[in-house]
């Protein structure tokens, strides 16, 4: 697609047929389509096109709501107490104001990834030019952006063409914001419709930015051999001054790569990043080394290891700066959205900031330009590096022992620890000389601070943790392959019938941040299991650099072990958070590539192909913020589970069918019309897995789908019931509700499974062609 | 022994759990109940008194009192291995939806509990069930066995230490062996 403005302005012309005076003419836009798929029923949908899509989930999976805050506190009638059925002053009640909530944190999280796509295609634009082409994947890929296509019905072919795009997501994410303000929607299904649509939405926001900076910056490609790149404390070159970048937007490092590699020091300086921007830094410069997951901030900055950090955007520790500051490390602010109350120095001279930044006249400096933000960062690095001689604030070991003494056992550590971790144990054993418990507290601790902020002695426990692992820390060396972006067109035309036939067992999306309950181990451990049982493991964000921090046996890194195209036993790493809209896209493809389902605008009907016949689960097993909230809600509209780690439990509620309720597995078949029941596949929506153990049978159950052919539902039964034996010590309970002919029953397990369904009654039904919509029947019952 | 939530973030408004000054109250309510039903989470394996895991204390106090356990997460294979049968295994936001539908007819079909008892689940993942029966359930009654104050229960034991949580638990048990 192509548009342009129009504008014509005529002041005087003599015609035939006679005379125009101050004629105006103006157009917003021309367009130019080439895309000749017919348009589907919903392009650019409202607030409210997809709601009965919408509500047909939410009637088969009914939200459970625990709320984790007693009040509404939004507006000056309040505090308003909600408990057990009371009503606010709003006439709100708590299953509404529950929903209220989640939908807020999905708009923030959809907010966030567009703002940042935004941010790049300004950029991007300005550099490139708005009729710079999209390539996400070469001749390999001809659906480029299969979620704006969905959405909004247009294919884009250059950035300028994303800029449209990026307009109307703007405008939903307004709308919905709109709809959390006191005296708007009354309804809590109507909040969870929302909160599906702004989900939804950041789907299409991030695909903006991804395509976007794919396409200009020259990221890999759709490609499955995407380099290896150096993950880990323990690859950076400690000799070399260190520039560590934190957040999710490029463009800063950018700044900073190209001045080093145009001054020719790229090799005597280290860039390397936390977060998803460490993801983008080593999709655009191979040589970047990837720190690990935002968690590791405090221990990186606390070990004196950057000498300059930069700043752009989003899970930054906002006390970041006083981190810094306490090792001497300068900070530099390079994101309109995170300015840390420095002073602007955009329009001043890179001499006079580096000049600042290097005598320690300012410690740090907001600078929005990143270019500017390139040649600053790198020549003061250079200059800082041997001045702060890796200065860090880490105690000796000696000195762990004296300061662990001065614990009173309180126990206040422990009561703010997210992970309730048995921290005064740790400390006792400490004060006498054991550090053995704060060195296994350093492999879990997700490093948020907080047992610092609660102690009354003011002890640095996470300091004393940090020192206490330092050893494993400086042995910290593994690899990820870099973020690959999209799937291609040939991998779905490949694994698309084994996929929707069942044979290929599932997707495991395994995406999101690092809160993890027992450490980044258990994120390795779910993609291994699953990779060796020859599901698809996508992979993207701070998980993607957890499953690469562990080795096998043979000292290889999943990513090593595992080939990474998108096929049976592929581990793919799709790259940073808004790269997760490519496994959306991919889920997508398989509609469309392989089912041939027109995806212009045909929303609705693409999301019951996918909820129905694709065995896609997503895994947020550390997520904790807005973002992977909104991505979450991205995947629920599209009909794929998601399972969250045991504190999503904090996302206040769950979206659960009940199993023992046939009329909640009714399907049409397509084919008939008849009603049939096809069982609790897939079984919930969004569920929370307390532990690994039930994760990993929870994942290989949630595969499970209406449309999976007798040979696809025995393999995917067989999974089912070797995980649970394996993790669980059990057999399935609920494993006549999986079978509908005997041919189902794994060929091993005749046995076991005869007795089952003989307990319970088991009837042989029939495998339909499944639909929730109506509209889809090709021949209704009368 | 504090009555203050043990997450220090885990507050409440107005409706506050009761504290169960000593494990006989917490017999007493256990006995009065018709349909009582007892959810046990994976810290059951993870929590130990005096060398004896959490575990071990669920299965006496469950022979000794016969109330229903309901295994989360993967710890039905746990009761398993140790000789006893859970009545059922499920996830831990399956059950709390089931035990806030007044039309949940409990695990035998015959009605909806009137006592659920939680214990073991990860601190934060039982502080928010609790609330959600708090809130969608408010004529159940709620208590923990746990030695961590849960402000959203309805009835819940104090912050105490290990060894006065193995005392309650061999109080509990020993009143549903016959002890006086």
């Amino acid at each position: 697609m192509t548009s342009k403005n129009v504008h014509v302005k005529i002041d005087e012309m003599k015609t035939n047929s006679g005379l125009i005076k101050n004629f105006e003419l103006s157009i917003g836009k021309v367009m130019n389509d080439n895309y000749d798929e017919p348009m589907g029923p919903t392009p650019m949908p409202s607030l409210t096109a997809l709601r009965d899509w919408d509500m047909k989930l939410l009637t088969k999976y009914k939200p459970f709501y625990m709320p984790d805050c007693d009040l509404c506190c939004l507006c000056t009638f309040g505090k308003c107490d909600l408990t057990a059925g009371k009503r606010g002053a709003c006439g709100l009640d708590i299953a509404t104001q529950s929903s209220r909530i989640v939908m807020l944190a999905c708009a923030i999280g959809a907010a966030c990834h567009t703002a940042h796509s935004r941010h790049l295609l300004h950029s991007l634009i300005e550099k490139y030019g708005r009729r710079y082409p999209l390539d996400v994947g070469g001749l390999n890929i001809k659906v480029e952006a299969p979620v704006s296509r969905l959405v909004t019905g247009i294919k884009p072919e250059t950035l300028g063409d994303l800029d449209d795009i990026l307009t109307y997501t703007e405008e939903q994410i307004t709308q919905v914001l709109a709809v959390g303000h006191t005296g708007q929607e009354g309804n809590n299904l109507d909040f969870e419709s929302k909160a599906m649509h702004v989900g939804m939405i950041d789907h299409v926001g991030m695909e903006v930015g991804d395509i976007a900076q794919i396409s200009a910056l020259g990221f890999p490609k759709a490609d499955p051999e995407a380099p290896l790149v150096k993950l880990g404390i323990a690859s950076v070159d400690r000799t070399k001054p260190v520039i560590m970048a934190i957040g999710h937007n490029v463009m800063p490092s950018v700044g900073i790569i190209d001045y080093a590699k145009d001054k020719k020091v790229d090799d005597k300086i280290e860039v390397v990043g936390l977060c998803c921007t460490a993801h983008d830094m080593t999709r655009y410069y191979n040589r970047a080394r990837i720190v690990g997951p935002i968690s590791w901030e405090l221990r990186f900055v606390r070990a004196g290891l950057a000498d300059v950090v930069v700043l752009d955007e989003q899970c930054i520790r906002t006390d970041i700066f006083d981190e810094a500051s306490k090792v001497d490390a300068p900070v530099i602010a390079a994101s309109e959205k995170n300015c840390m109350g420095f002073k602007n120095r955009t329009n001043d001279s890179a001499d006079e900031i580096v000049s600042d930044l290097v005598s320690g006249k300012v410690k740090g400096v907001l600078i929005l330009d990143p270019e500017k933000v390139g040649e600053v960062a790198v020549r003061v690095a250079q200059q800082v590096a041997p001045i702060r001689k890796r200065k860090n604030v880490l105690p000796s070991i000696e000195e762990v022992t004296q300061i662990a003494k001065t614990c009173t056992q309180c126990s206040k550590c422990q009561r703010n620890c997210p992970q309730d971790y048995a921290i005064p144990a740790a400390m006792k054993a400490a004060a006498q000389g054991d550090l053995t418990l704060l060195t296994d507290l350093y492999e879990t601790c997700i490093g948020c601070g907080r047992c610092e902020e609660a102690c009354p002695q003011k002890i640095m426990i996470h300091s004393l943790i940090i020192k206490a692992g330092e050893k494993s820390m400086l042995c910290e060396d593994n690899l990820c392959r870099s973020g690959r972006g999209a799937v291609s067109d040939v991998e779905i035309r490949n694994v698309g019938s084994p996929i929707v036939l069942g044979e290929i067992p599932g997707i495991v999306a395994i995406v999101g941040c690092s809160n993890y309950p027992k450490g980044g181990k258990d994120v390795y451990d779910i993609a291994r299991e699953f990779a060796s049982r020859r599901y698809i493991v996508a992979l993207s964000g701070c998980s993607a650099m957890s499953a690469g921090s562990y080795r096998n046996s043979e000292g290889k890194t999943l990513y090593e072990e595992f080939p990474g195209g998108f096929e049976a036993g592929g581990v793919l790493n799709v790259g940073s958070c808004v790269a997760n809209s490519h496994i959306a896209g991919a889920a997508i493809k398989v509609a469309n590539i392989f089912a041939k389902r027109s995806l212009r605008g045909n929303y609705e009907e693409i999301a019951d192909y996918i909820h129905n016949r694709l065995g896609a689960v997503g895994l947020a097993w550390g997520a904790y913020s807005q973002k992977a909230a909104s991505i979450g809600a991205g995947f629920w509209r599209l009909g794929v589970p998601v399972l969250v780690g045991p504190h999503g439990v904090k996302y206040r509620r769950m979206l659960l069918g009940r199993k023992e309720d046939p009329s909640n597995w009714e399907v049409f078949d397509a084919r008939t019309g008849d009603k049939v029941n096809v069982g609790p596949a897939p079984e919930h929506l969004f569920n929370m897995a307390e532990t690994k153990e039930e994760c990993m049978v929870a994942i290989a159950k949630l595969c499970i789908r209406p449309n999976d052919t007798w040979k696809g539902r025995s393999i995917k039964l067989s999974h089912y019931v070797d995980l649970s034996k394996r993790y669980l010590g059990v057999m399935p309970n609920d494993l006549h509700l999986y079978v509908r002919t005997m041919a189902d029953v794994p060929m091993t397990m005749k046995e076991e499974f005869a007795k089952i369904l003989a307990d319970n009654n088991w009837k042989e039904t029939i495998i339909p062609d499944p639909t929730l919509l109506p509209r889809m029947v090709r021949k209704m019952k009368e | 022994m504090s009555c203050e939530p043990w997450q220090c973030g885990e507050i409440a408004s107005t409706k506050k759990a009761n504290p169960i000054t000593k494990p006989e109250i917490a017999v007493a309510m256990i006995k009065r109940a018709q349909r009582p039903l007892l959810i046990v989470g994976s810290n059951a394996t993870e929590r130990y008194m005096e060398g004896k895991q959490l575990i071990e204390y669920v299965i006496e106090f469950a022979n000794a009192s016969k109330v229903p356990v309901v295994a989360t997460a993967h710890m039905v294979g746990e009761f398993i291995k140790r000789g006893y049968q859970p009545a059922a295994f499920m996830n831990a936001m399956e059950i709390g939806q089931r035990v806030v539908d007044p039309e949940w007819m409990g695990l035998d079909g015959k009605g909806h509990p009137d006592l659920v008892l939680l214990v073991g689940l990860p601190y934060y993942v039982e502080s928010l069930m609790l609330s959600g029966m708090k809130h969608f359930a408010p004529d159940l009654k709620t208590m923990t066995l746990d030695n961590l104050f849960h402000v959203h229960a309805a009835w819940s034991f104090p912050n105490a230490s290990l060894e006065e949580w193995a005392a309650n638990f061999k109080v509990m048990t020993e009143k549903f062996n016959g002890g006086n």
